[in-house]
């Protein structure tokens, strides 16, 4: 059983993201007597964020803040988190499963020449057996797995494991750690903003995607205003990327993003299994489509026939009267 | 320039997945080149044919693998390792795969190491990354580009869509994002010049490695199909009343809205 479980959060933009919480349930999920110590690497003030971390159920915190960790590198992070892993010895290490969780911790499973999970969307504990449950085949199947030498080191998917309720009232102790980050051979030039402004593609909870039918990337304009007022993003199938619709970076499939939002809104897309091992693990499945024939509807919980063009304007109308 | 592609032979994206006996049936798949590591193979060979040197393309597999390292070779890459593990691992996880191909480049001169950023079958993205860390390389994860230019790389990064522009230098390992290239179709002169280009196999005794030192730290236990979805509903009627039910099953049954 792991007694002192190490939890990386992850900072974009000055905030925790969600999925750092959700590390925290995971941890005590792995072993809800064990002791959780937070992590927080970055530059400047992260004390707040660190008292973020222990009201959603961290026993306390540790913060590394240095210049050399405003932009996240495999170096600077790696030497940052591997001196409090160095300090803290713990006996489990969890962290999101997100471009920067899935760059770092490779890294220091060699440098620790432990074992790694990927990706788990759920954890299973039967006595001191710990089970992690990952997507194989981009979600057409699952595997169960264990460690069975060292460490127990494991990233979650983020939106799949509810992080515990928030509670203000929770204290402990976020303290400041001195690292010295030097000697980085990657240097970040410049950060190009692409994405979709506000919510990102994997931890977005509703995802009006587009495929073919759309047509052109003027047809996505609906699409966006749909996403808007769901609070969600818009993500494609490979066609409508490779018909230049949209960027690659929105792509929803074997090949692309894996994505689970409880809400999945799939407009003008057939269904092709690469774009279907995507997003079919979404809670609630919608599938507007002219072809009443088409794939997606067989693993849509709510089908429509009709012309999205006509569909996808009612609803944002719908929607907005009824919020 | 020394360049190394690090390639996994992967199910086609376009089979369905059964289970047998708590395994996966590969009996009648087709298999590929990993989709990522044909944008690795691509660049490497565009890169050679800009700088110059030599592309090796290496897996570690069986004796099945050789088909897609003779593809890779037909695409244009110079030479192919296979490190046959058939006979001697029955399970490796990342942390044996990244092992095997620690000892394979011992004792290689390298410049430029490239990989897909994640197999499509186990997607776990840790090879690339681990073997970088054992080999005291640095590394760039999920490239769109990649720009050589004396001792200076400017690459682009995705980042979840967001694109970063790093700057770093030789030897580097990248791992290759999806945007980075076309890969091409090997031709027919190709296909018949990559039967005779060199094609090298190894076992693990080759490279002064024994069972033991690359035995699996993680180990499944149990493999299975997500539940079937039950058929949806169709909703009925003009588009107005299609939207407005849908609208409303949103807010009361599925509890989304």
């Amino acid at each position: 059983m792991s007694r002192k479980i190490l939890v990386i959060g992850e900072v974009k933009d000055e905030a925790l993201r969600n999925v750092s919480f959700e590390a925290i349930a995971a941890a005590k999920k792995v072993n809800p007597n064990g002791e959780v110590v937070g992590l927080i690497c970055g530059n400047g003030e992260l004390t707040p964020l660190g008292e973020e971390m222990v009201q959603y159920g961290a026993d306390r915190v540790i913060t590394v803040a240095h210049e050399n960790l405003q932009n996240y590198t495999s170096e600077g992070y790696g030497q940052a988190v591997m001196a409090v892993i160095e300090e803290q010895a713990p006996d489990a290490i969890v962290m999101g499963h997100t471009a920067i969780g899935k760059d770092l911790t490779p890294k220091l499973a060699s440098k620790l020449n432990t074992g790694l999970i990927s990706d788990a969307v759920d954890i299973e504990v039967d006595g001191d057996r710990v089970q992690f449950v990952r997507p194989i085949y981009s979600g057409k199947a699952f595997e169960k797995k264990i460690i069975t030498d060292g460490l127990t080191f494991f990233t979650i998917r983020p939106n799949n494991i509810a992080p515990l309720e928030k509670d203000p009232s929770r204290t402990g102790d976020v303290s400041e750690k001195t690292v010295d980050v030097a000697d980085i051979r990657t240097i970040i030039k410049e950060v190009v903003r692409k994405a979709s402004e506000g919510v990102d593609l994997s931890e977005a909870n509703v995802i009006v995607a587009g495929g073919r039918g759309v047509k052109s990337a003027e047809g996505f304009k609906p699409l966006y205003e749909l996403a808007e007022v769901l609070g969600g993003a818009v993500g494609a199938s490979r066609g409508a990327c490779d018909a230049e619709y949209c960027d690659y970076s929105l792509q929803i499939g074997q090949t692309g993003k894996v994505v689970t939002p409880d809400l999945y809104i799939a407009v003008g897309i057939s269904g092709a299994i690469q774009h279907l091992a995507g997003m079919s693990n979404s809670k609630v499945i919608v599938a507007i489509n002219k072809d009443p024939e088409a794939t997606i509807f067989q693993i849509a919980d709510y089908g429509i026939v009709g012309d999205l063009f006509d569909i996808v304007p009612l609803l944002i109308e719908e929607i907005t009267r009824l919020k | 320039m020394d360049i190394y592609v690090l390639l996994k032979r992967t199910f086609d994206t376009e089979e369905k997945i059964n289970i047998s006996n708590g395994q996966i049936e590969d009996d009648s798949a087709e298999f590929i080149i990993n989709p990522y590591d044909e944008y690795a193979v691509e660049e490497a060979i565009n890169q050679r044919d800009e700088h110059g040197g030599e592309v090796t393309v290496v897996t570690i597999g069986d004796e099945d693998s050789e088909k897609q390292l003779r593809t890779a070779l037909a695409m244009g890459a110079d030479k192919a390792v296979l490190i046959n593990t058939e006979d001697d691992l029955e399970d490796g996880d990342q942390f044996t795969t990244a092992k095997i191909l620690e000892a394979f480049f011992a004792d290689k001169e390298v410049d430029l190491i490239l990989a897909g950023n994640v197999a499509i079958d186990e997607a776990s993205g840790q090879v690339g990354p681990r073997l970088a860390e054992a080999l005291d390389m640095a590394y760039v994860t999920t490239i769109t580009d990649l720009k050589i230019d004396g001792e200076t790389i400017t690459i682009e990064k995705d980042v979840e869509g967001d694109v970063e522009i790093v700057e770093t230098a030789l030897p580097v390992l990248v791992t290759c994002q999806q945007g980075l290239n076309e890969p091409r179709y090997p031709s027919l002169p190709g296909i018949m010049k990559a039967k005779k280009k060199p094609l090298e196999e190894l076992e693990i005794d080759d490279l002064d490695l024994d069972e033991d030192d690359v035995a699996a730290k993680t180990k499944t236990v149990d493999v299975f199909l997500p539940p079937e979805k039950e058929a949806g509903k169709m909703l009925e009627g003009d588009p107005k009343q299609q939207v407005q039910e849908l609208v409303s099953l949103l807010k009361t049954e599925a509890k989304v809205l």
